[in-house]
């Protein structure tokens, strides 16, 4: 199992024998998951589509499994390797049950007649893309969703070992986004498949990637496992965010905080602060927030939408120091807004804040 | 109780369209023993089957002149409707075929004017050459054509830049037609326009080889051709040779719809209608059920067409083309309508 499935060594990719991306050195284990994130146009596609030779390599060469991507027919590649791609396909008069099975073609014989074991592996397919009460639908009547849970039900059914996916999620709902890495992941455990693709959903991306590969402005900029990645820092960084943040740990975004001094003060805590943060933030109020525990959950999203934070370290009991700098912020605006009913011993003082803001 | 009613359906499917399958070979069958027997014995005359078997002059008619007509017509309407088919497959696009992409019309030029070169000369040019000069022809349209494919990616604006190279070669054709100088032009006018008449054994022949073999060449490449129908890379990603392929088909086509202009001229409009009337009847694009399917329907098609362009105003007799474009154009157009 140490040995590299699959190893690029000195790739280099574009079209026409113009080098968009060079010097490419990846490698991967059986049963991993890759995925290759970065802005729009920065060449994800094309390093994806030299793992298909839908293109091919302009220098350097892909080993699968030990061997030169190049050297292996289209047959042997074809039962090595399956994609499923962005581009939508309209096959006419197809069911698709008949989709499905074009990822036998690798296995059967000289007219493509599928043998019973054949449709047996379609109809296992299927059912495990949970669509198989679609079968016999009309491929151009299904949902998007459908659609490309059918087109992955097809890569499936070609038994790859490797499984090539450019941008599976987009069109997709969150359900369907959700339900389809769940298949994903499922072949991975189940079937030690390999899976190569490109997200545009970083926190899903996170979760779910083994490895991942951040392509920037035409060169991998970074490649490591997600933990090394996702700093908050380095995505902002790597996408040139310059308005509103990412919070790279959790996984969520937020749009740009309203600066200025705070109208309103927020006394929250425990979670409860958060829908009263982006209610102010929405009618576009500066509030300031406080005072919050580092480890608590709604502290992540004040540090993003508030104009000011007063913070006190986890587990301590809220200070003498940061209670008076929240009186004094709190003196300063319009409006206190609770959003507690309890306060435990460690929030002592904001309950004593709550009483001073009622006055 | 939900699964297992779509199970039992499932189970039930293919049995379902087998039965489709073979109720549209059925009916297609019938129709072509029906328009044979109608087309060998209808004409200026006609004969009972005893006076075909006494009278020599009967059996002439029905021998040398019926019959090579109407299996001329079967064999040509089908490989028409066969190539219409794979250009269709090829470009992605259900309103093409090798009349609108004006491959018919470059090899009806390329056709007619080794016709008159060898006329002018006295020389007596057989059926191959011309099959091979209609070839010629057909390739140099397909040349442009795919030139200007590479260019434009919509499938209307192909469509209208095959159209128009149609018309160039046709008002080539005519202008070349009209001044030359011969007694032997009256055929060349009246095969410019498209007809079946005049047929031979030697011809049938001739154009029974031509298409069976490609047929079965075409036939042989039917798993390609149905993973080419889900996209070029789809296709290689199954392992298909793609470039390879695409040689062929071309070719394949090319060959099919250059021996129709070689014995009978340009035919519109069956390579279009014909696979489309064939999808709707069997209710699949498979190429392994369309291939013979559409032999079958264009046989048809022609057969019925020819017998109506001889038999409605007759003695006087109509262009096949008229006869196909009326029958075929509405299909096309209906195709358009439902698609837009």
């Amino acid at each position: 199992m140490d040995k590299d499935y699959i190893r690029t060594e000195k790739l280099s990719v574009g079209y026409r024998g113009k080098v968009l991306i060079g010097d490419i050195n990846l490698c991967l284990k059986k049963g991993q998951i890759m995925t290759l994130i970065g802005p729009n146009g920065a060449g994800k596609s094309t390093i994806l589509k030299n793992f298909t030779r839908q293109l091919m390599p302009i220098g350097g060469i892909v080993y699968i499994d030990g061997r030169a991507m190049k050297d292996m027919s289209g047959s042997e590649l074809a039962k090595q390797v399956a994609m499923v791609m962005t581009q939508r396909i309209e096959p006419e008069l197809m069911t698709c049950f008949d989709v499905v099975s074009t990822g036998r073609y690798p296995y059967t014989g000289k007219l493509g007649l599928l043998s019973e074991s054949d449709r047996h592996k379609v109809n296992e397919a299927l059912k495990l893309v949970q669509a198989a009460e679609l079968a016999m639908c009309r491929f151009s009547d299904v949902s998007d969703g459908q659609r490309q849970r059918i087109m992955l039900a097809r890569a499936v059914c070609q038994e790859p070992e490797l499984m090539i996916l450019d941008e599976p999620t987009s069109f997709l709902d969150i359900k369907h986004k959700l339900e389809l890495l769940e298949i994903l992941k499922k072949l991975v455990r189940e079937q030690n498949m390999t899976v190569i693709m490109s997200l545009h959903e970083l926190d899903l991306a996170q979760k779910l990637s083994d490895v991942v590969v951040c392509i920037r402005e035409n060169k991998i900029d970074r490649c490591g496992p997600p933990q090394e990645i996702f700093t908050s820092e380095y995505i902002r960084d790597l996408y040139g965010i310059t308005k509103g943040s990412y919070n790279a740990e959790l996984g969520f975004m937020e749009l740009e905080p309203v600066t200025g001094t705070p109208k309103v003060f927020v006394i929250g805590g425990n979670g409860s602060g958060i829908a009263t943060y982006r209610k102010l933030h929405r009618e576009g109020t500066a509030f300031a927030a406080g005072v919050l525990h580092e480890n608590d959950v709604e502290y992540q999203v004040a540090k993003k939408l508030a104009s000011i934070v007063i913070t006190e370290k986890a587990f301590e009991p809220i200070s003498e120091e940061h209670y008076d700098r929240a009186r004094k912020v709190m003196k300063n605006c319009e409006k206190v807004i609770c959003c507690l009913t309890e306060f435990g011993t460690m929030n002592e003082k904001n309950r004593m804040l709550y009483e001073e803001g009622c006055k | 109780m939900l699964q297992r009613k779509t199970l039992q359906f499932m189970s039930m499917m293919p049995k379902n369209r087998a039965l489709r399958y073979m109720t549209g070979y059925g009916i297609l069958s019938i129709l072509l023993v029906m328009f044979v027997f109608l087309g060998v014995n209808t004409g200026s005359v006609t004969y009972s089957l005893s006076q075909i078997f006494q009278e020599e002059m009967a059996y002439r008619i029905i021998l040398d002149i019926r019959m090579p007509r109407v299996l001329a017509a079967a064999i040509l309407g089908g490989a028409l409707s066969v190539s219409g088919f794979l250009l269709q497959t090829f470009f992605h696009n259900p309103i093409a075929g090798p009349f609108v992409l004006g491959i018919s019309s470059g090899a009806k030029l390329i056709v007619a004017l080794s016709m008159i070169w060898f006329l002018e000369r006295g020389i007596h040019a057989s059926s191959i050459v011309m099959v091979l000069a209609a070839f010629a022809g057909s390739m140099l349209s397909m040349g442009v054509v795919l030139l200007a494919a590479r260019r434009v990616t919509s499938m209307s604006t192909l469509v209208v830049c095959g159209v128009m190279i149609g018309y160039i070669c046709s008002a080539v054709t005519d202008f070349v037609v009209t001044f030359a100088e011969d007694s032997n032009i009256v055929n060349l006018h009246n095969w410019s326009l498209g007809s079946f008449s005049g047929m031979s054994w030697y011809h049938v022949r001739i154009m029974a080889v031509v298409v069976f073999v490609t047929l079965v060449c075409v036939f042989l490449l039917s798993k390609p051709i149905g993973a080419y129908q889900l996209g070029e890379d789809y296709a290689r990603n199954m392992g298909v040779n793609v470039k390879v392929f695409r040689v062929f088909l071309i070719l394949l086509s090319s060959v099919l719809s250059a021996c129709v202009t070689a014995f009978a001229g340009p035919i519109s409009f069956v390579g279009i209608a014909v696979p489309q009337l064939m999808k709707m009847l069997f209710g699949t694009a498979k190429p392994i059920i369309m291939i013979p399917a559409c032999f079958m329907g264009g046989a048809v098609f022609c057969l019925f067409c020819d017998l109506t362009a001889r038999t409605l105003f007759a003695p006087t007799e109509l262009s096949i083309s008229s006869v196909t474009a009326v029958f075929g154009a509405p299909v096309v157009l209906y195709m358009m309508m439902r698609k837009a």
